[in-house]
């Protein structure tokens, strides 16, 4: 499998690590919920719960052979074939989540 | 100061570096280049750019290498570079760029962490295709990147046409080392 590395170009997949579903990135501000059990519900999802589709799915990939950044891959899980690879970064900050 | 009778060492352990030669290609051991690591600290990208230009240390795009009259330079990640030097000039080379850049960058010696052979002669790409994932068929002088090289996390800079360097842990340069000869006495 290759993933088109946004600023590398096409690498192997041999040189990436796996984490998985990309909702991982929007993790709950624990602050934010208006009384602990609400927040641990909120914690328990974030944590336990995935989707797990047969079809189009986002990921998290880290290039850990090569400038080691991280990747959300949008990967069919059917195919295989990957539609998109976004920087984490760009999407992370699309979202308000990193400065 | 206690008066240490320290003797340095290569990378492979001799007194000077080593060199082989096996067919049209010779792989030598280089010692006279210190190293440093730049990244530019968070929304400083800019002041950091402009700073290295001034100083003449070239930050090349993803992918890349560059060489200017004192620096050079290879990009190690978004924001993050490989900064090269004379060692005879600049063995304690962070004390040499941390007042250019301040509080812009943080700046992390690395000159002792690595081995750096470097790798002459026709048809490397015949070598390199048995070693690592990086396609030199594809790539001209003046790129860069890291790969993986007998296991190991190694950068992999192209000098020029016929001349590259690798650059691996120097805690496994025999390894690497061993890789290298093994590689290029199969392929020649």
């Amino acid at each position: 499998m290759i993933i088109n590395h946004p600023l590398l170009g096409p690498r192997d997949a041999q040189e990436f690590t796996y984490l998985g579903d990309a909702a991982l990135i929007d993790r709950p501000d624990g602050l934010s919920f208006p009384d602990a059990t609400a927040a641990q519900d909120a914690f328990h999802d974030y944590l336990y719960l995935r989707d797990n589709p047969a079809g189009e799915h986002r990921e998290l990939w880290y290039h850990e052979q090569g400038d080691r950044s991280w990747l959300v891959v949008t990967r069919n899980t059917v195919t295989h074939e990957i539609t998109k690879v976004e920087l984490a970064r760009d999407v992370a900050r699309a979202r308000g989540r990193s400065k | 100061m206690a008066d240490h009778r320290l003797k340095p060492i290569t990378p492979l352990g001799h007194d000077a570096p080593h060199s082989v030669t096996i067919g049209p290609v010779t792989i030598t051991e280089v010692v006279d280049t210190a190293l440093a690591s730049l990244a530019a600290r968070l929304g400083e990208a800019k002041a950091v750019a402009d700073i290295a230009e001034t100083a003449g240390i070239p930050l090349p795009p993803p992918g890349k290498a560059a060489k200017a009259a004192t620096y050079a330079a290879f990009w190690l990640s978004p924001d993050m570079w490989m900064v090269e030097a004379p060692f005879a000039t600049h063995e304690d080379i962070v004390s040499v760029l941390k007042p250019h850049f301040g509080e812009a960058a943080s700046i992390t010696e690395q000159t002792d962490a690595w081995a750096r052979f470097d790798v002459t002669g026709a048809d490397l790409p015949a070598m390199f295709e048995r070693l690592c994932n990086f396609d030199l068929r594809a790539h001209g002088p003046g790129s860069a990147t890291r790969t993986v090289i007998e296991h190991l996390g190694c950068y992999v800079v192209i000098r020029a046409e016929g001349h590259l360097s690798v650059i691996g842990p120097r805690s496994s340069a025999a390894s690497v080392f061993h890789a290298l000869e093994t590689a290029a006495r199969s392929a020649f």
